[in-house]
């Protein structure tokens, strides 16, 4: 019959024109579910640059890291800079109210009118007290304790315990004469920017802090 | 009161401390286990839901009573 020899016919044009059309049909149902899958399956990571060292620009690296890993990301620090003094053995952090106007804090301590007056010091009145910094430092870390909120060390560790990648700029590290030896033990490397960078690329989130 | 294998009290501290203790907490559990947590941290009921969402286990109830939160959480 006659639709016989044209199953037999069908030249090799055809076939390609055939085969061409069911990938693509395949391809438009099933890709999109499969990127999909893909994309819920992977795991986000975050990636942070912490380029200081005073008290109260250590917590935003150490809590986003900490709670990022804490919700099963990888986590990943990079510390430059002034940000090295966050990884030091002797580590100290202080917070200075100089060049920080918006800074009106309340009193940690004493009695409940004291505690919720807003004190407005003016900056220069503040930075010329000698030892200001050590008691601005002071009065943060109480005022931290006393709502339940880490301390800054206290982070640190949390870090590491949750395995968030510790990562050391080497260049800084010679740059400001240190050694190696300074540091906490737990750095996971000593990098520089070349070998951060394609890391930072494919972190889901990268912040500069 | 759902039954509780692990109980976890992290009244009086604050945000990211609650979850990271609960994440330690229920490292150490078995799968299916129910942990419950306390806290009076007012975030910690976003966290709570996230943290779950996030990590795969069950938050079976969150209650708001008097003066602390309470979460029921399944290790899945």
């Amino acid at each position: 019959m006659s639709h016989s020899k044209q199953n037999n016919h069908i030249s090799s044009e055809q076939l390609n024109q055939q085969v061409e059309a069911l990938v693509k049909h395949h391809l438009k149902n099933q890709l999109p579910q499969q990127l999909e899958e893909i994309e819920n399956n992977k795991t986000p990571s975050l990636s942070i640059i912490a380029t200081k060292g005073t008290m109260d620009m250590a917590y935003p690296p150490f809590i986003l890291a900490s709670t990022a890993a804490a919700l099963g990301w990888d986590a990943q620090i990079f510390f430059t800079f002034y940000g090295l003094d966050l990884l030091k053995k002797d580590f100290n952090a202080k917070v200075s109210p100089l060049g920080n106007p918006a800074m009106p804090m309340k009193m940690p301590f004493g009695p409940n009118w004291l505690k919720q007056m807003d004190l407005n010091i003016p900056n220069a009145l503040m930075s010329n007290i000698p030892g200001f910094e050590n008691m601005a430092t002071m009065m943060m870390q109480k005022t931290a304790s006393n709502k339940g909120v880490a301390s800054v060390e206290e982070l640190r560790g949390l870090c590491i315990e949750a395995e968030v990648k510790m990562v050391a700029c080497q260049m800084t590290v010679d740059l400001f004469g240190f050694k190696q030896d300074d540091f906490i033990d737990d750095v996971n490397d000593w990098v520089g920017a070349a070998s951060f960078l394609p890391i930072a690329q494919k972190s889901d989130i990268c912040l500069f802090i | 009161m759902l039954n509780f294998d692990t109980e976890l009290n992290t009244n009086g501290l604050n945000c990211p401390l609650p979850i990271l203790r609960a994440k330690k907490a229920i490292k150490t559990m078995e799968k299916e286990q129910v942990l419950r947590v306390t806290a009076t941290d007012p975030g910690s009921l976003k966290d709570m839901e996230a943290f779950c969402k996030q990590t795969g286990n069950e938050l079976i109830e969150s209650e708001n009573q008097a003066n602390e939160y309470v979460f029921y959480i399944r290790k899945s």
